[in-house]
Parts: C-alpha cells; structure tokens; sequence
C-alpha cells in the first residue's frame, strides 16, 4: 500500500489535485483527472490519488471515464485491494446500452491484471471480445478452460462478420503461441492447441476476401500453419491467396507470399509453380517504394527467397540499384541481392553502378560496394575480366581506403583465376607503401608469395617486411612467414638468408603462439624433406566459389516458412533469440556463450585448449542450433578423431606420400592462406565458409599434436 | 504481435507509452538508445529491428521522434513494423505535424488512440477517417453520447450507412510520379513509374462503384480490342475497398468507397521513361579557388504540356561561397543548408531549352588536405534532383474510361477526372567526375 493513501501530505501538487478531483465541479474534476494523467505520462508518481481518482469512474463523460481507466490499467497492480472498487462500475458499464462503452468495460478490465477481478469477469462473452479470451488466457488459462470460452471461440469461426473471425483466429493463434511457449511439448488433445481443420480452412479463406487489413494479417498467418490434405488443396489455397499480392498493405503481401511458399511444397506441377513465382516478382518489387524500414524488412525477406528460388526476380536487378539517400541499413541489403541476382547479361549495368558507389563518401559502403565488386568477379567468370579493370580504376584514384579494399578483392579474383590476371600485380605492387590495414596487408603479401616466381624483386619486397616483421599484427605476420617460404621454394639460392631470418625472428621474437608453431613446422619440413614441403606449400588451392546460400538448407526452409516474422528478418531460427516461456533469455545465452567457445575452438585460435575439449562438444544436442550445426559437427569430429587416433600416423601418411591422399585434408594445414581468400569472401557470413575452414585448421592442429 | 508501444525522444526518453501486455517490463524503453548507440560504437549495422537478452526492438525514425515496440516473441516484423508507421499517419493527421510538443500537448488524445488502433498488441482499426468520426480533439462537444460509428463492427469496415449528400460527385486525380535515374553518361540507368488514383468522394448511402481503366490485361481476357493505346501495368495495388478475387478473375475494380478523400489504387511500370525535364550541368573545378557550373535545362515533352513550378537542385561544396548566378529563364537561389543551389522555372514548355550559370567561390586551404591522404578527392557528389509538375499529362498513357456508379436511390452521380505527372522521390541525375579539362565557354 502507498503511504500517500493514509497520510497525505497537507501540500504539494497532489494534495492540490486531490481537492480538485473531490471538487464539486464537473470541469473541475475532469480538468484534475488530465491532470493527474500527464503526471503519470511524465512519470511521476501519483499512485496514491487512487481512490480519489475512483471516485471519478461513474461518470456519463466518455471521455472521462476512458481517462479513468487509463489511470486504472497502469496503476491497478500498485493497489490491488482498491480495485475492487472498481469491478461494480466496470459490471455495469459491460451492460451499458452504448456498445463503445461496453466494449471500453470489457477491455479494460482484461487490461486490469488483478487476480481479484478476475472472478467477477467470468460472465457470458460478448462476441466481439475474443481478444479478451487471449487475455484471459495469458493471465490464468484454468479460468478459460473451466468456462468454455475456447469452445464458443471455436464456434465463433463460422460467424458471419468476417471481423469476428479474423479476431477469433488472432485469439486462438496467441493462446496457441502461450499454450506451446509455457510447456513445448504440449499433446495435441490439449484444447489450447489450434489445429487448423479443413473445415475452419473454408471458414478461414472465405474471411480472408472481406475484413480489415490487420485481419488478413492473422488470417494468412492461420493459413500457413495450416497442413493441406494433398496436392489439389494446396494448389486451392494458393488459388485463393494469389489476389493479396494486390493488397497495399505490406504485411498482407508478405504474409501472402508466406502461405504461398509454404503450399507451393506440396504441388508438383512445375508450371503452375512457376506462374506463382512469376506474380510473386511485380508485389516485392513494389514493397520498395515504401519507407526506409519497411523497405529493410523486404529485402530481408527477398535475401531468403532468392537463396530457396533463384528465378524469383531474375530480371529485376535495376530496381535494388541504391538510391543516393537510401539508409545504409537499405543499401547494404541491395548490394547483396544485386550479387545475387548479377549473370552474364546484367553484369555490365551492375559494374557501373559499384563503380558509381565506390566514389561516395560513407566508407562503410565504398567498401561494401568494392566487395561486391570482387563477389561479382567470383560468380559471373564471363565478367570477371571487367571487374579486373573496374579495380584497377579504382586503385588508381589512390585513395586509402579504396585501395585497400581493391587489394583484399583482388586477392580472392587470383584465388578464383589463378593464372588468368598476372597482368595486373606491378600495379598492385606499387600500392605497397599506401597500404596500411592488416587485411590489405596480409592479402597483398599472399599475392606476392603466391606469384614470388614471377616477381623478379619478389625477394626486396618481402624483405621490407622481413624488417619490421614484430611491428606488423598477427594475421599479416603469417603471410610473411608464408609467403617468405614460397619464394624459398621458388627461388632457393636467392633467398636462402631471408627464409632464415624471418624463422629465426618467429621462433624468437614473436609472442602469439600460432605464428611461432607455423615457423616450426616450416622450419622442420624444410630441414627434413624440402621435396615434401614444396608439395604442402605450393600444392593447389581449391577453387573457391561464392555460396549460393547462407544458411544451410534445413534451417532454409524453416525460414521461407516464416516469411514476415522477425526469424526470416534475422536470418536465424526463432529459438536463437527467443526464450522458451519467460527465462529464455539465458538459457539461450548459455547456449550462445557454449556456441562461441566452440566456433573459438574450431576457428584453431585456442591451441592449448585442444586436449581437454574432448566433453564439450558432446553437451551441444541437437538443441536447435540449426545455424551452427553444419559448423560444429565436421569441427567436432576432427578434433575428437584427431585426439583418439595417433596424430603421428596422420603426419606421415601426410608427408610419406606425395600425392596427398586423403581427399578430405587436402587444403593441408601449414598452407593457410587458403583461409584467408575465403574469410575475405564470406567475412559477413561465417557458416557457410566455415566448415573447409575448420577442416583445414583441425588438421593444422592434428600437425601440430604431432610434431611436438 | 507487439508487448509495448512508445515514442521517443532523440535522446531516448519515452514521450508516450502504452504496454498491452506485461510480458515485456517498461524499463526496456530505457535501454534502447544505449543499445543502439552501442551498436553503432562497434561499428555495426544498425537495423530496424534488433533483438537483445530476448527482448526485440522493432523501431521507426519520423523526424527527430523514435517510434518503438518491444516483443518477446518471434512476431510479425512486417505487420508491426507497418503498424508503427501507420501509427504515425494517423498522429500526423490528427496534429498535422508528429513532434515532440505535438505529443506533450494531446497526450490524452494519443493514449484514447493507441488503444483503439491496438488491442492486446494486435493491430485494430487504423484508418484515421474511421478513428476521426468517435475520438475527436474538440471533446468538450461531448454532450450528445458519442456512439461508434457502424464501421467499428460493420462487414463494410471503412464506410458508415446513412450518408446524404445534396449534390453526388466524384473526383478522381490520376497522379504519375516518375522515379529516374540518369548515368554521369547521360544513360538512364533505371526508371519506374508510380501511378496513383486518388478519389474524393461524396455519394450518398452505401453506392457500389465499377472503374474501368485502358487496362491491357484487361482488354486480353475480356477478348475487346481497345481503341487506341493500352497499357501494361505491372503491380496493382488496391484500397481495401476493392473486390481483390474479381479483380484477379476478370480485372474488374468494383468497390464501396470510403466517404471522403482516399488513395484507390496505386500501380507501378518499370518501362523506359526518357527524362522528361532533362539537366545536365558541366563543373570547372579550380582547386583552392573557385567553382563554376553550367547547367542546362531541357523539356523532353510535347509542346502542348507545360511543366510547372520546375525546381532543379544543383549540389555544391559545403564550403562554397560568394555565390553569382545568370540564368536565361527562371530564378536562382543558393541554399547552403542543402548544400546546393537551386533554379527555379515557374512555367517551362514542351520542347524548350535554357541556360544558366553559377560561380561559387571556395576557400583556399581545405581541412582535409593535411589530414589522411587521398580524402580531398572523395568529395561528396550528390546527384542533381529536379522537381515538377506536368497537369493534363500522363506519361504512361493511363486513362479512365469510365466510372459507373449504382446505388439503390439511382441517384446519378457526376464523375471529374484530373490528369498530372510529377518527378517522384528519386528523380536523379548523376553529375560527371569533372576533370578540370573542357573550359566553360562564356555565354
């Protein structure tokens, strides 16, 4: 209880209004109540003019009463025993001949989460507050089952008010959503369950052309959770659904594309699936004339549909072309679909337009826009050639960043086209004093060993580094070391000092252990079998390729379900951000925190951790981590068969033959730099790149178990 | 499905809140602008919505106000998302401008609104005209009992019964904006139209209305050839009120209007436009001194139409100065706030072409010359945008070929149809690198 309520204070603004809300004066008290409304929106205090703030419900003034209840649904919680007050008012007011006053009652009273008043709701239903229901439910579900409220809403499905309906369905789906939130493993006969049968279905698609835009919304959600009974049904559903491409609210058209995909699982008829798609394309396209915000959730939810159906908006490029003062969140968006929707006849215009988006001064996005500039390279080969020369104008402008970000592209165009662009590495050679990012760097320095037999001052260039190799950070360090070998390799007899100095200066001045371990085993490979180590260091790289897809199927297909809601925005499935019931979030957090040290681990960044890893992975069920699944399981099983078996037969059936049998391990492990191209490609998307990059990194360690 | 709603200041402090469900505590409005600060700390993406310790941030920006709302499940991103941005339609129609001051003083109004427009975080009725017709700001009028209108429970949700009017019009305004985007080439990189038909309407009692359009599809299934042109609209958008499962059987738009002015339909062709007020302008760039445009203005339109209130926007440095300007035709004014100047053309006919200069001086020594190398060269090149308005004209052709209207009195009703094309949100011209070279010859 609040101490105002029994010793009031003499003075102050509250006692002031509490004369006014007793005054006698009609306009007075009502003046006192608004009053007393602004105060609580500022956020003070003024709980304890309750009673007096009562005393104002009975009233003919709608408007007053409706400020009355305000004041009731945010302080009820604060003086349950008053509330009580309240219920007689609210009972008479619920059979009030004015329907806006009845509705008003019913609300607020669901509103008013006091167990007390709860009893003296339980009264008949008014048809039109379904939503009550939920309410009710959220707050004590035995009362809603006892009453048989679930089964007049279920009745209230076939009613003829199409506004009812959508209503009914909004409460039966939210009651579903707590019913399966509270215990997840609810059985089916649980009344709370909404199935929806094929009965409600008709119900469902008759409604669906009538009522309001928000109830199409909780229509269409209703039909997709919906599991049609064969082929002819899904292709009626679709049938049915089509005409809400048209409708202009955003969400309808989304939630219809929704239903849409989801249906069109069960229908075999490659033509009628491909007029869907077809009418599919002019309404997303549409989405983008609408605000900043909606425009993000669009292209999202395009993203995902691109990566299931690839046909969608083949021929739409030009329209995610960025607008000057488009949102970066919006423009970041356009860049990615625009790669993916770039083939051999749209590659020109796309060219262009990079190009015009690396002149623009947020740098973010220059450098976005030069990575999709190298993306593009990587996709479309028949292009490639003119993405080569678009970098290289952009390296001519000489300015910092644009460089450097053409530097890091050009390195994945030489991992994609080996032998193809020699040409062009002089040019990228004089970049070598303006570039200063690590990741410039490092990628610049793996060019330079790749091609160290076709630079002629290859070993200059290097030895600059060699100089100053402590001072440089530890990703471009093991490019030195690397590429410091490969010209060894190359070039043996020009070399020989430089090779020495820099794994004397790794071996002995250099404090992170990967980059120590890495000279090691060069040192070792090149003092026992420099034929052996020409065949790890300088074997082939895979060819690298830009992922079609950014999750893996599974979790795919999951999310095209779930088209509109915050999951296909995300791009994560739903359980990876919410909680189950209402502790979610930390159980959820654990889970993030043991998913972090894992992909640390597998990520080969914590060596020493490796041999008491053996329990971890073992905890990770599968718990619905969809996402990180494909990257812990190949990880996991790595490290654990590389533990169990003796590292030492791994080694020499690596070393001892010179083809390098087992396919699987064939990106060997010293040869690193076949990371980097690729963390380079896939930096924004992880868990696609990453299970050949912890293959390879596994087996790094493998290696190293072995040799030390 | 949303817990809470609220409007923030730029500064994060909650203006107005309603929560609809307790699942979601208030003291989460108060964490997220240091949540998005953070996020823009490390340099991330900040999004429209974004999720933190289970709890999701689904946000709009309106001027310098933050509309939020906070959910703990995985919601309908896009349904709330368009539910805040209606919720800021319907305030700005209520108060004419959504601000800060707007808020402090209706804030009664507001809380009547957000539980009306949401019911236990469900959206409900958001169309400002039904909203309008029983919360109202004049409510010391209340002596008669305010009932809700019809419409709250009616299967016609966006008409009342019992509308009379002595004189039964309807006026529709066919609106084309052209949205272009034009290469430093000269090339049109990507056009679009954005055609909408707005009516105003004042028929009485519940009429039924059929649209007929020089619709292509249209002509194809109902196998009639058109006299003259048809056109292909490639999305159609429709007003609840329209009848979507006809039109997608026969493309017939048959309807029950709304009372009042609203947006029937709104459509969308990708086709080639050329540029129907065509810029181009040429820069002498003279480091550390001086800069000099010359712009030229052409209608690429018949001779019959006449553009008017033609404005162009010519982007220059933030730091010019001592603006001159000549122009042939019009007015110039320079506008530092938009870093740009601007040539306006009251009244410019089809076919004609003008000229006009502009010199602006620049400050010697820059700030970014000694700082990171290369940065004085990315200076920011915003294209030029142009705005007009061309009456009696569409560019894609549309025409309405009639507009039946059948009510039970048989009333007769008199329809108006109005014409215009404008330049839409993005109507751009992208200025060329200049290269110092070709001197500007003087007029």
């Amino acid at each position: 209880m609040n101490v105002f309520s029994r010793a009031a204070p003499k003075k102050g603004e509250n006692f002031e209004l509490r004369a006014d809300l007793n005054s006698e004066y009609r306009d007075k008290r009502k003046d006192a109540i608004k009053k007393v409304i602004a105060n609580m929106t500022v956020g003070k205090d003024v709980s304890g003019l309750f009673p007096d703030v009562l005393k104002n419900m009975q009233t003919e003034d709608i408007e007053q009463k409706k400020l009355v209840y305000l004041y009731l649904i945010n302080y009820a919680k604060t003086q349950p025993d008053l509330v009580i007050l309240a219920v007689n008012t609210f009972v008479k007011d619920s059979d009030d001949q004015n329907p806006l006053v009845r509705a008003l009652a019913i609300r607020t009273m669901g509103c008013i989460r006091v167990e007390k008043i709860i009893d003296y709701l339980a009264g008949p239903l008014p048809e039109t507050a379904a939503i009550c229901v939920a309410k009710l439910y959220d707050l004590k579900p035995e009362l809603v089952l006892e009453n048989g409220f679930l089964e007049q809403l279920h009745e209230m499905i076939s009613d003829s008010n199409p506004m009812v309906v959508a209503n009914t369905v909004t409460a039966l789906a939210d009651i579903h959503a707590s019913a399966t939130s509270q215990q997840p493993s609810t059985s089916s006969s649980d009344p709370a369950i909404f199935t929806v049968t094929p009965t409600i279905l008709n119900k469902l698609l008759i409604a669906l052309n009538e009522c309001s835009e928000w109830g199409r919304v909780a229509i269409l959600s209703a039909l997709s959770r919906y599991e049609a009974q064969d082929e002819k049904e899904s292709e009626h559903i679709c049938e049915r659904v089509v005409p809400q491409f048209q409708h202009v609210n955003g969400s309808v058209v989304l939630g219809a594309v929704r239903v849409i995909m989801i249906h069109m699982r069960n229908v075999t008829r490659e033509e009628f699936n491909r007029q869907l798609i077809r009418k599919m394309a002019p309404p997303l396209v549409t989405l983008l004339s609408s605000p900043p915000e909606v425009q993000w959730i669009a292209l999202r939810n395009i993203n995902l549909l691109l990566q299931k159906r690839s046909d969608i908006l083949s021929n739409e490029m030009r329209v995610f072309f960025c607008k000057y003062n488009d949102p970066l969140y919006v423009k970041v968006e356009k860049l990615d679909i625009m790669v993916r929707l770039a083939n051999d006849n749209n590659v020109d215009a796309l060219l262009s337009e990079l190009k015009e988006y690396s002149s623009e001064v947020d740098v973010d996005f220059v450098r976005r826009s030069i990575k999709a500039i190298g993306q593009a390279a990587v996709k479309i080969e028949a292009g490639a050639e003119r993405c080569v020369n678009v970098l290289l104008d952009l390296i001519a402008t000489r300015v910092s960043y644009v460089v450097q970000e053409a530097v890091v592209v050009m390195k994945d165009i030489f991992r994609k086209y080996p032998s193809t662009y020699e040409g062009v590495i002089p040019t990228l050679c004089l970049t070598l004093e303006e570039v200063d990012e690590p990741e410039a760097k490092a990628s610049l320095i793996w060019i330079i060993g790749e091609y160290a037999n076709k630079i002629e001052n290859a070993d200059e260039l290097l030895s600059v580094f060699v100089d100053t190799f402590t001072e440089e950070s530890y990703s471009v360090q093991l490019q030195i070391l690397t590429a410091v070998v490969k010209l060894f390799l190359y070039k043996p007899d020009s070399s020989q000092g430089l090779v020495q100095r820099v794994l004397d200066t790794a071996t002995k001045d250099c404090d992170s252990p990967d980059v120590r371990d890495r000279a090691y085993i060069y040192w070792r490979l090149l003092s026992t079998d420099p034929g052996a180590a020409k065949s790890v260091i300088l074997a082939n790289r895979p060819p690298i390729s830009l992922p079609r897809t950014t999750v893996p199927p599974a979790l795919l297909n999951e999310l095209v379900g779930e088209i509109s809601s915050l999951a296909s925005v995300y791009h994560k499935p739903a359980a990876t951000f919410i909680g189950q019931g209402r502790i979610g979030a930390e159980s959820v957090q654990r889970r993030d925190s043991a998913k972090t040290a894992l992909q640390t681990v597998a990520a080969g960044q914590a060596s020493e951790n490796l041999l008491d890893f053996d329990d971890e992975p073992a905890q990770e069920g599968p718990t619905g981590l969809a996402a990180t699944q494909v990257l812990q399981e190949p990880a996991a099983k790595n490290i654990l068969s590389g533990t169990s078996t003796n590292p030492l037969d791994d080694l020499v059936s690596i070393f001892g033959s010179a083809s390098l049998s087992p396919p699987s391990t064939l990106p060997v492990g010293p040869a690193t730099p076949v990371l980097d191209p690729f963390r380079g490609l896939s930096a924004a998307r992880p868990p696609t790149g990453a299970p050949s990059l912890t293959q390879t990194t596994s087996n790094h360690q493998e290696d190293l178990l072995g040799l030390f | 499905m949303t817990s809470l709603v609220a409007i923030l200041d730029l500064k994060g402090k909650p203006l107005i809140q309603r929560s609809y469900r307790d699942d979601v505590p208030s003291t989460c409005i108060d964490r997220f602008l240091p949540l998005v600060l953070e996020i823009e700390e490390e340099g991330q993406q900040l999004t429209p919505c974004f999720s933190n310790q289970g709890v999701n941030y689904m946000h709009i920006r309106h001027s310098n106000l933050y509309l939020l709302a906070l959910s703990r499940r995985n919601t309908n991103a896009a349904e709330i998302i368009l539910f805040l941005h209606r919720l800021s339609q319907v305030l700005v129609e209520y108060f004419k401008e959504l601000e800060e001051e707007s808020i402090r003083d209706n804030f009664v109004i507001i809380y009547e609104l957000l539980d009306e427009m949401m019911d236990f975080g469900y959206p409900q009725t958001t169309e400002s005209k039904i909203l309008q017709e029983y919360i109202t700001q004049e409510s010391h009028k209340l002596e008669v009992q305010v009932r809700p209108p019809m419409a709250v429970t009616n299967a016609v949700s966006w008409r009342s019964e019992g509308i009379r009017y002595r004189k039964n019009e309807v006026f529709l305004d066919v609106i084309e904006s052209v949205n272009l985007l034009v290469n430093a080439n000269g090339n049109v990189v990507r056009s679009e139209i954005l055609g909408a038909i707005k009516m105003k309407c004042y028929l009485s009692g519940m009429p039924e209305l059929r649209l007929g359009l020089n619709d292509k599809v249209m002509f194809e299934t109902t196998g009639r050839t058109s006299r003259g042109k048809s056109i292909e609209l490639e999305d159609v958008k429709f007003h609840q009120c329209v009848r979507l499962s006809r039109f997608e059987n026969d493309r017939t738009i048959s309807f029950i209007p709304p009372d009042g002015e609203f947006e029937l339909m709104s459509y969308r062709l990708s086709q080639v436009v050329k540029p129907l007020v065509w810029v181009e302008a040429a820069v002498e760039h003279h480091k550390g001194s001086r800069v000099e445009y010359m712009v030229k203005c052409r209608a690429q339109f018949k001779r019959r139409s006449t553009a008017n209130n033609v404005e162009i926007y010519v982007p220059v440095p933030d730091d010019a100065d001592t603006p001159k300007f000549r122009a042939s035709t019009g007015s110039v004014q320079y506008a530092p706030d938009k870093s740009a100047f601007v040539w306006k053309i009251k009244q410019l006919g089809g076919g004609r072409d003008f000229l006009m200069r502009a010199h602006f001086g620049l400050p010697s020594v820059k700030s970014g010359m000694f700082g990171e190398k290369g940065k004085q060269d990315m200076e920011k090149r915003a294209p030029i945008t142009v705005k007009f308005e061309i009456p009696y004209f569409t560019v894609s052709g549309i025409q309405v070929r009639y507009l039946k209207v059948v009510e039970k009195s048989g009333y007769q009703a008199l329809p108006w149809v109005r014409y215009i094309t404008q330049n839409g949100d993005d109507y751009s011209l992208r200025t060329a690198l200049d290269k110092g070279g070709a001197a500007i010859v003087p007029m």
